[in-house]
C-alpha cells in the first residue's frame, strides 16, 4: 500500500489500523467548452491521495476552482454536474464506493457519509418540517426507528446548541436564522450516525460572530458522536481550528500535506505560505488632516413603509485622502448606511455634507458633478456590470458620460485606466463573462475611478473573492489612492480587511455606531462588549485559537 | 466565418424563399391574381401546378400574391407589436410606480377581452384597410409582448449594473435601450418568432371569418375559405394555404431558436 506521491508523503505511515476512507491517486475530468475552440476534456482533480481515520478531521483547503469540493463529493462517489470521475479508488470502510452499482451506492450514501452543503437555506425543503428533514435518512436507511432518530436529533440539536432542542424540529426552515439553519444540517447529517461526514464550506455564508459559534458547535459535535470528517473551506485560520490534517489544493493538484500544527506552522510550500501569511498588509494609520470630505451628521433612516429605523442618529467623518471603515455583521446598517450616501434612500433625519456643502438627500436632486465625485464599487461584480457591455464600454461609458471623450481621446484614457489596474490593454474588448472574478472586481473599480471621484464606497468589495485575489485587490486600492488622492468608505464584515487598510473606523450594531475613531483608538482596548466580540471573532491563523476565545469572550453572540 | 446549424439553415432558405415570394410576387406569379383562367377546380397540370380555385383563377398565382398580402400585413403588425410593446414594458419596469400601475392595469383591462371578440368588434366598425388590420392586430398583441418585457426587465432593473448606471445620473433612455435592453433581448427574439406566427394565424382567421382582407384580393385565410366546399368534393385546395402557413411558422422558429442561442451567448457570440 505505498502512497502514489511519493513527494508529498501521507501523515500516517502504512501499517496503522485500517482507514475509515483512502482516496487513492483520485482523477476528475470534466468537458469544458473554450471560446472559439473545440471542446476538450480538461482535469480538474489530477491524482489526489489522502488517509482519514475515524474519528479524525481532514481539511481540504484551495481557492475557487482548486477541487477540493469536487474532491469532497468524490467522497460520496458523486460527480457534480458533468463531471466524470475517470479514475483511482475511493475506498469507503475498506471497499472501493466508485465501483458500487447505484443500488449500493443508494445504500452508502446518507448512512455510512453523509454531507454538509454551504448553503443550508437552498438545500432544505422550505416546505417540509426541520425534523422530517433531519430523520428522513435514518428513516430511509433503517438505521433507527422514527422515535429514535427524533431522540437522537434532539440531543443533537442539543450538543449543536440551538435554541429549545425538544421544540426546535417542528420549525420550518425559513423560522430559523441562517447559523441555525447550518446547524440543523450538521444535525442532518449526523442523524444517521454515519461513519464520515463532508463539510462543504459550512460557515463561509455566515457572518463573523455567528461563524465561530458553529465552528464551535461542529467541532464539539464530531468531537462527542467520533465521526471522521472532511472539512472543506478557503479559509485557513478556520480550517485550522478543526482539522487535524490539512490538505493544501490548488490547480486539482496536492500542494501540501500534513498535520494542521505543520501547515500552520512550518509551510513547507511556498503556495501555502502565501496562504498563511495572508492579510498581512501593512498600511500605516494616516492621521485626518483638514476639513472632512464627507460628513454625515445624524442621520437617520428607514425603508418606506418599515416602521424600524435601520439607521439610528449615525455621524461620521471621513477626511480627503483616508478610509473609513464601516464594520459590523449584517444586519447592522452599514450598507443602508452607504444607500444613504448615494442618495437612494433619502435620510428620515440628519444631512450628509460633501466638502463642506449638504447634499441634497434624494439621487435626482443631484448635479452630475456631485454624482462624479461619489462613486461605488460592488460586492458582486458579476452583477455589476451589464454582461453585454465590454469593457471598453464599462469603463468608457463614465468618460463619455462625465467629460464628453469620444473615439480615441477615450479609448487612450480607458487603456491607461487599464493600466492602472494591472490589467493588460487585451482586456477592453472582453466581456464580463470572459474575465476572472479578481479581474472583473478590477474593471469595476477602473469604471469608478474613470469618474475622477473624491470619495469611492467599497460594499464589501473583496468579500466574494479567494483570500490571495482578496489581498490583490486591497493592495491595488491602497496604491490608487496613494496616486488619485481618493477617500474610501470600506464595508466589510471582515476585521482582517480593515485592519490592512483603515486609517479610522466606525463599528455598527443594529443601526448604531457603538465605536468610531482613527483605527488605533478603535483597536485599542478598553472595549465595549461588542467590539470585543466582534474583533475576537475574526479567525487567527493559530492553533487553539477557536477554545481561547470561547473561554474569554465577554458577549455571546446574537446566536443568528 | 458563423457556422449555422443545419436546422437554421433550413429555417433561413424556407423562410427566405417564402418572402422572396411575398417581394417578386408580381414577377413570378404566372397569372394576375384575380384573372379567371380556366375551369372551377380543376386538378394540378402543366398549365396550372397547384390546380385553379374555385371560380377558376390560378391557384398557385392566388397562393403567391395571398402569401404577399399576408407576410407583410403579419410582419407589420408583428413589428408595431413588438415596438409598442416593449417600449412601453420596458418603460414601465424602469418608473415604477404610478407610472407601471396605470399601464400593467390598462394592459390587463385589455386582455381580459378575448381578442378575436375585441378585433371582429372593432373590424366591423372601421372600414377594412390593410392599415386598419395593422394597427388593430398589432395594438392587440402588443398587450401580450407588454407583459413578457415588463417581466423580464423586472428582474433587470434590480440588477446592480443598473443601480450603478442611475448612480452614475444615466437617463432613463440610456437605462432602458443601452443596460436592460440588450439583456432583455433574447426572450424578446424567441417571442417575435412566436409572434409573427401568431399574427399569420391571427389575420388567416380574420380573413377566414369575412374580417380580414377583401375579396378579390385574399390572403391565406381567404383562400381558405373560398375553396373550404372543394374538401367535402375531395379536391384539396384548400389545404394548399394550410400547408404553407404550417412550412412558414415551423421555418420562422427554426430561425428564432437559432438566433435565441447565439445571443444567449454571453460572449458576444463568439465561439461555441
Amino acid at each position: 500500500m505505498s502512497d502514489p506521491n511519493p513527494a508529498i508523503p501521507a501523515p500516517e505511515a502504512p501499517g496503522d489500523e485500517a482507514p475509515l476512507l483512502d482516496i487513492r491517486d483520485l482523477r476528475i475530468e470534466a468537458t469544458v467548452h473554450p471560446p472559439g475552440e473545440r471542446p476538450r476534456t480538461q482535469q480538474i482533480v489530477k491524482g489526489v491521495s489522502a488517509r482519514l481515520r475515524k474519528g479524525r478531521v481532514l481539511g481540504l483547503i484551495g481557492e475557487s476552482g482548486a477541487g477540493k469540493s469536487t474532491i469532497g463529493l468524490a467522497a460520496l462517489a458523486y460527480g457534480r454536474g458533468g463531471v466524470r470521475i475517470s479514475g483511482g479508488q475511493v475506498l469507503l470502510n475498506g471497499r472501493d464506493i466508485l465501483r458500487l452499482p447505484a443500488r449500493g451506492l443508494r445504500r452508502v450514501r446518507g448512512k455510512e457519509v453523509t454531507y454538509v452543503a454551504q448553503s443550508a437555506a437552498a438545500a432544505f425543503n422550505p416546505a417540509i418540517r426541520l425534523m422530517d428533514q433531519i430523520v428522513e435518512s435514518a428513516l430511509e436507511h433503517g438505521v433507527a426507528s422514527r422515535a429514535e432518530a427524533e431522540a437522537r436529533a434532539v440531543s443533537l440539536f442539543e450538543q449543536l446548541g440551538l435554541p429549545d432542542p425538544a421544540n426546535f424540529g417542528r420549525r420550518y426552515p425559513h423560522q430559523v436564522s441562517g447559523g441555525q439553519l447550518q446547524r440543523a444540517m450538521t444535525a442532518m447529517a449526523l442523524c444517521p450516525e454515519p461513519d464520515l461526514v463532508v463539510f462543504d464550506e459550512p460557515t463561509t455564508a455566515l457572518d463573523v460572530t455567528t461563524q465561530i459559534d458553529v465552528l464551535a458547535a461542529i467541532k464539539r459535535a464530531i468531537r462527542a458522536t467520533g465521526v471522521g470528517a472532511i472539512y472543506i473551506t478557503h479559509d485557513l485560520a478556520v480550517v485550522a481550528q478543526v482539522a487535524d490534517d490539512i490538505m493544501v489544493l490548488r490547480h486539482g493538484e496536492t500542494v501540501e500535506y500534513g498535520p494542521t500544527a505543520q501547515i500552520i506552522e512550518r509551510p513547507r510550500q511556498e503556495y501555502t505560505r502565501a496562504l498563511v501569511s495572508v492579510r498581512a498588509i501593512e498600511h500605516p494609520e494616516n492621521p485626518p488632516e483638514g476639513a472632512p470630505l464627507l460628513s454625515v451628521r445624524g442621520v437617520s433612516a428607514a425603508y418606506p413603509g418599515v416602521p424600524v429605523d435601520v439607521l439610528s442618529d449615525v455621524s461620521v467623518d471621513l477626511h480627503p485622502g483616508r478610509t473609513l471603515a464601516v464594520v459590523g455583521e449584517s444586519g447592522s446598517g452599514k450598507s443602508t448606511l452607504a444607500r444613504a450616501i448615494v442618495g437612494l434612500l433619502p435620510p428620515r433625519e440628519g444631512e450628509v455634507l460633501f466638502d463642506g456643502r449638504p447634499l441634497p438627500p434624494r439621487l435626482k436632486q443631484r448635479s452630475r458633478e456631485d454624482l462624479r465625485q461619489l462613486q461605488m464599487i460592488y460586492q458582486m461584480a458579476d452583477t455589476a456590470m451589464n454582461p453585454r457591455q465590454t469593457v471598453r464600454t464599462i469603463i468608457g461609458r463614465p468618460l463619455e458620460f462625465y467629460f464628453g471623450l469620444r473615439g480615441a481621446e477615450r479609448d487612450k484614457r480607458v487603456n491607461e485606466l487599464l493600466d492602472e489596474i494591472e490589467m493588460g490593454r487585451g482586456f477592453a474588448d472582453r466581456y464580463p463573462a470572459e474575465l476572472s472574478g479578481g479581474q472583473k472586481q478590477r474593471v469595476c473599480i477602473a469604471r469608478a475611478l474613470a469618474a475622477k471621484p473624491r470619495l469611492i464606497i467599497c460594499d464589501e468589495v473583496t468579500s466574494a473573492l479567494d483570500p490571495l485575489v482578496a489581498d490583490g485587490i486591497l493592495k491595488l486600492l491602497l496604491d490608487l489612492q496613494r496616486i488619485e488622492d481618493v477617500a474610501y468608505l470600506f464595508i466589510t464584515h471582515d476585521l482582517a480587511t480593515v485592519r490592512a487598510i483603515a486609517d479610522s473606523i466606525a463599528v455598527m450594531h443594529r443601526g448604531k455606531v457603538v465605536r468610531y475613531g482613527t483605527k488605533t483608538q478603535v483597536l485599542t482596548p478598553p472595549f465595549d462588549d461588542y467590539t470585543d466580540l466582534l474583533l475576537s471573532s475574526a479567525p487567527e491563523m493559530k492553533l487553539g485559537w477557536l477554545e481561547e476565545v470561547l473561554a474569554h469572550r465577554r458577549m455571546e453572540s446574537a446566536g443568528h | 466565418m458563423i457556422r449555422i446549424p443545419l436546422s437554421a439553415l433550413l429555417g433561413l432558405t424556407v423562410t427566405a424563399l417564402f418572402f422572396a415570394g411575398a417581394a417578386l410576387a408580381p414577377w413570378i406569379a404566372p397569372y394576375p391574381m384575380t384573372q379567371i383562367v380556366g375551369d372551377v377546380w380543376e386538378p394540378a397540370s402543366a398549365e396550372h401546378l397547384l390546380g385553379t380555385d374555385s371560380i377558376g383563377r390560378d391557384l398557385l398565382s392566388r397562393m403567391i400574391y395571398g402569401g404577399r398580402t399576408t407576410i407583410w400585413i403579419a410582419t407589420l403588425a408583428t413589428m408595431l407589436s413588438f415596438l409598442t410593446g416593449s417600449v412601453l414594458g420596458l418603460t414601465a419596469a424602469v418608473a415604477g410606480g404610478w407610472v407601471d400601475q396605470a399601464l400593467s392595469r390598462l394592459v390587463d383591462l385589455v386582455m381580459s377581452i378575448p381578442t378575436l371578440i375585441f378585433a371582429l368588434v372593432v373590424l366591423s366598425v372601421l372600414p377594412t384597410t390593410m392599415t386598419t388590420l395593422v394597427l388593430v392586430m398589432g395594438l392587440l398583441d402588443s398587450t401580450r409582448v407588454y407583459r413578457l418585457a415588463r417581466a423580464v426587465a423586472v428582474d433587470i432593473t434590480v440588477m446592480d449594473f443598473v443601480e450603478a448606471a442611475r448612480l452614475r445620473g444615466e437617463g432613463r433612455g440610456w437605462i432602458v435601450f443601452r443596460e436592460i435592453l440588450p439583456n432583455a433581448l433574447s426572450p424578446l427574439v424567441a417571442e417575435m418568432g412566436l409572434r409573427f406566427i401568431f399574427m399569420v394565424l391571427f389575420l388567416s382567421t380574420l380573413s377566414f371569418l369575412g374580417l380580414g382582407v377583401q375579396p378579390p384580393n385574399a390572403d391565406w385565410g381567404g383562400i381558405v375559405k373560398e375553396n373550404k366546399e372543394g374538401i367535402v368534393y375531395g379536391i384539396s385546395a384548400a389545404l394548399t394555404p394550410a400547408i404553407a402557413i404550417a412550412a412558414l411558422a415551423i421555418s420562422v422558429n427554426l430561425v428564432a431558436d437559432w438566433i435565441l442561442t447565439r445571443t444567449t451567448s454571453l460572449k458576444g457570440g463568439r465561439g461555441e
